[in-house]
């Protein structure tokens, strides 16, 4: 809850506290061995990724950021609430780190939970600028474990960012090898019948659309703090503790579908903030999302981390064991995702000429269902999950809806209930409609059908509460992070809609997330995959009004002590 | 105590000295490259291949574009002959140069110059065209010439890939050419000038920067256009046995 007056107690208390951490991070050129390739990348203090920072709720960290590199830099503290001077964006809260330049970031740590930091700078994240921050809380938490790890994926490339970008442009399907052939026609020919399968290309064909448009990306290495399958990461573990995973997904493109086989996992944190428990079989990770997990190995054997993209053409690994040297089975990937028309409902301004929709149903009854938008809008997401395998957050009949390995419990966004409120439940002040657009043949992407490079910033005013309503009218799924102020994620809770930073909008669907507009300043907004934001679907966002700027400078003080 | 309460005076000092700055970056204009349109270039081979023809004609050919620009313009370079090996002499060789700006969905319009320097007489056209992506995937290349000469035609190219796997790719080419009047000069007569059929089969060997393939290629010359040939003593129809490699970067 958000309670002023002891914060600013707290806040007066804050210098007597003393509490300052300092930490130095150097921007370096890096060699990234993933097991399968060795690329040169950009780390942190000679290593990708870089270390993890440990900061204490409460205290104000001064961090040293010294530029190695012979471009411009920055570090972006992902997910972390702080003057937008601090925030790390380039163009938006500061010109950024020069070559040769050291950069002092100051800001008080105002929560507590599992984040990130990463370069906001070209393509320098994907290309491995990226490392993880564990706050410690002030207050004990609602959940108990005996040790803890931090398990940070990515999906590294053999091709450097910029090369992916041009890439991407001259073929959009560059790196996609999961499209369809002339097998999978037989295939489905066999299993539909002819006619069907040649009704069904065709449709997709007209749309100049392909099922298979899961990953953009493919061809990559899926690494667990640094390390590929093959060179599996290891924590060690006695049996009967209980284990907290911090799984952070920085990938550049790559959602994970993550499962431990053996063992149930327990959701205590999302996006570094706690959560009502939900025990899963197996989740989602959005690109950017962080979840914190509560694992019980019994047994004296090992268990594999099993992270397999969404569109499965890769994957990571990694093991937990009770000594060094331990495996337990890698499973198989399972079969390659297509997308649904239920996926493409969310396209307009698309020439369907005179397709005869109820045609291109391959036998999947609900896959028209999520052309309808006006049926998405009023509709009750947690009523939906109760007794419902199926995710309410995806279009119904979704090529991209999770199943759990085990054929039990796949977390979903309806399942997030926040712990303990950050903000008293209040009617949001206006909406603002967002949608989320794009033309995969361009390999452009864009917010509104505009581009970043011709948009108009995005005006909030401070003190209102305002609901952003996602329409995702393209065939991909994009994680929304916005900077500086949290998202509460609609999940129809109410009250209890988890807080997070990043949220997933599925193809077909329609999210909505409220904010509070809580922080001045100037922040970025967008898409967390590394090439559709640079392709345009990222905004920038000023915090208009509010308090002068000496009560804002304050109203930062003040927060140091105990907003979260 | 004395170091903390200078602690607390830096902060009171920084929060008279904020607003003065907290004004100044507000206005902060994001001029980074994120706010600039991608400006981007690249390189395609679609044939660059080795012909041998049905009457033990060798050729080398090759049809490739350099591009340079942005989502809303690009500047295409255009290249495009068929050099004869045992002549030491092009065939034909066409440049294009022609700027490309996005008129819908999948389609651009594009209007440049376009220059040919085989053996024989040289001709200069102006171009206009479009190109893009037609339903169920057809790639179209559909272009209007109007020569130095006052003499204007018509080209249709269009190519379907299929994929045999994600990797073996079964590429089908067709090109068509309508001369609207008569230039004996260059042996083009009115009506349908030539057609060009290629089947080639491919294998993404580097990603798909590199993709050699085998194919045949069928080349027809007909009406007017094919009597012009048969008078130099040409053929008006070949088959090639070509290989070669499909490059992009």
């Amino acid at each position: 809850m958000k309670t002023p007056m002891v914060a600013g107690l707290l806040g007066l208390l804050m210098p007597a506290l003393g509490m300052a951490g300092e930490y130095n991070l150097t921007v370096d050129r890096v060699m990234i061995d993933t097991g399968d390739f060795v690329k040169e990348g950009i780390g942190y203090n000679g290593a990708s990724p870089g270390p993890v920072l440990r900061f204490k709720e409460g205290e104000t960290v001064t961090i040293n950021v010294t530029n190695n590199l012979d471009e411009m830099t920055s570090i972006h503290w992902h997910g972390l609430i702080l003057p937008f001077q601090q925030d790390g964006v380039p163009g938006i809260s500061f010109p950024g780190i020069q070559p040769g330049e050291t950069f002092t970031y100051e800001f008080p740590v105002q929560q507590a939970g599992t984040y990130w930091f990463h370069s906001h700078s070209g393509f320098q994240e994907p290309d491995g600028a990226y490392g993880a921050i564990v706050i410690e809380p002030e207050k004990r938490e609602p959940f108990r474990y005996n040790r803890e790890y931090v398990v940070q994926l990515t999906d590294k490339h053999p091709h450097s960012g910029d090369r992916i970008m041009r890439n991407l442009k001259m073929m959009p399907d560059y790196y996609n090898r999961q499209q369809q052939t002339v097998g999978e026609f037989f295939s489905d020919s066999s299993e539909h019948g002819f006619m069907d399968t040649l009704k069904d290309r065709m449709a997709w064909g007209d749309m100049r659309m392909m099922k298979a448009d899961v990953e953009d990306v493919q061809g990559f290495t899926g690494l667990i703090n640094g390390k590929g399958p093959e060179q599996n990461w290891t924590g060690i573990f006695e049996p009967g503790e209980r284990i907290r995973l911090r799984f952070i997904n920085s990938s550049a493109m790559t959602y994970f579908d993550i499962r431990i086989p053996g063992l149930e996992m327990t959701v205590v944190q999302a996006d570094g903030n706690n959560v009502q428990p939900v025990t899963v079989d197996e989740f989602r990770i959005g690109v950017a999302e962080t979840y914190d997990v509560i694992v019980r190995p019994r047994d004296e054997k090992a268990y594999t981390i099993f992270a397999e993209s969404m569109g499965r053409s890769g994957y990571a690994r990694a093991t937990l064991a009770p000594e060094e040297g331990m495996e337990a089975e890698v499973p198989e990937m399972r079969e390659a995702s297509r997308l649904t028309m239920a996926d493409m409902g969310g396209m307009h301004g698309m020439d369907h000429g005179d397709m005869d929709h109820g045609d291109m149903d391959m036998g999947e009854p609900d896959d028209m269902a999520g052309m309808d938008h006006s049926s998405m809008e009023g509709m009750d997401h947690s009523a939906m999950a109760m007794g419902d395998s199926s995710d309410p957050f995806y279009a119904a009949g979704s090529g991209l809806m999770p199943v759990a390995a085990n054929g039990g419990k796949f977390l979903s966004y309806a399942d997030l209930k926040a712990q303990d409120p950050l903000y008293e439940l209040r009617e949001p002040t206006r909406e603002i409609e967002l949608r989320l657009t794009g033309n995969m043949e361009r390999y452009s992407w864009s917010i509104n059908g505009v581009k970043y490079e011709d948009a108009d910033p995005i005006r909030l005013k401070y003190g209102e509460r305002v609901r952003f309503k996602f329409v995702n009218e393209t065939m991909m799924t994009h994680p929304m992070h916005l900077h500086g102020m949290w998202s509460i994620l609609d999940v129809g809770a109410g009250q209890w809609n988890p807080i997070k930073h990043t949220v997933s909008v599925q193809p077909g669907t329609t999210v909505y997330m409220e904010t509070e507009v809580d922080e001045p300043g100037q922040w970025a907004f967008h898409c967390h995959l590394s090439y559709h934001a640079a392709a345009g679907m990222f905004r920038k966002v000023i915090v208009e009004g509010g308090p002068d700027s000496t009560k804002a400078n304050q109203d930062i003080a003040a927060n140091a002590g105990g907003d979260a | 105590m004395s170091y903390i309460r200078s602690l607390v005076s830096a902060g009171v000092l920084g929060s008279l000295l904020a607003p003065a700055a907290v004004a100044a970056e507000e206005m902060m204009v994001d001029t980074t490259d994120r706010k600039k349109p991608l400006t981007l270039w690249g390189v395609q081979f679609e044939e660059l291949e080795y012909r041998y023809s049905d009457d033990d004609e060798e050729l080398g050919v090759w049809s490739g574009d350099f591009f340079y620009g942005t989502d809303e313009f690009k500047l295409r370079w255009l290249t495009k002959g068929e050099y004869s090996i045992e002549e030491k002499a092009y065939e034909t060789l066409e440049n294009q140069l022609v700027g490309q700006i996005p008129v819908s969905t999948f389609f651009d319009a594009k209007a440049g110059v376009r220059f040919d320097t085989p053996e024989g007489p040289n001709r200069t056209y102006g171009v206009l065209g479009v190109t893009g992506l037609a339903p169920q995937w057809f790639e179209i290349d559909a272009n209007f010439y109007v020569s130095d000469e006052g003499d204007t035609s018509a080209e249709l190219d269009a190519e379907y890939e299929l994929l045999l796997t994600n990797y073996w790719i079964l590429a089908a080419a067709f090109d068509a050419t309508v001369a609207f009047s008569e230039d004996e000069e260059i042996g083009v007569g009115k009506g349908l000038v030539s057609t060009e059929t290629g089947l080639r089969l491919s294998y993404d060997l580097v990603d798909r920067s590199l993709s050699p393939y085998v194919g045949v290629v069928h080349e027809r010359k007909y009406g007017d256009t094919a009597d012009l040939a048969r008078a130099e003593g040409g053929s008006t129809e070949d088959w090639f046995a070509v290989v070669g490699a499909r490059i992009a970067f």
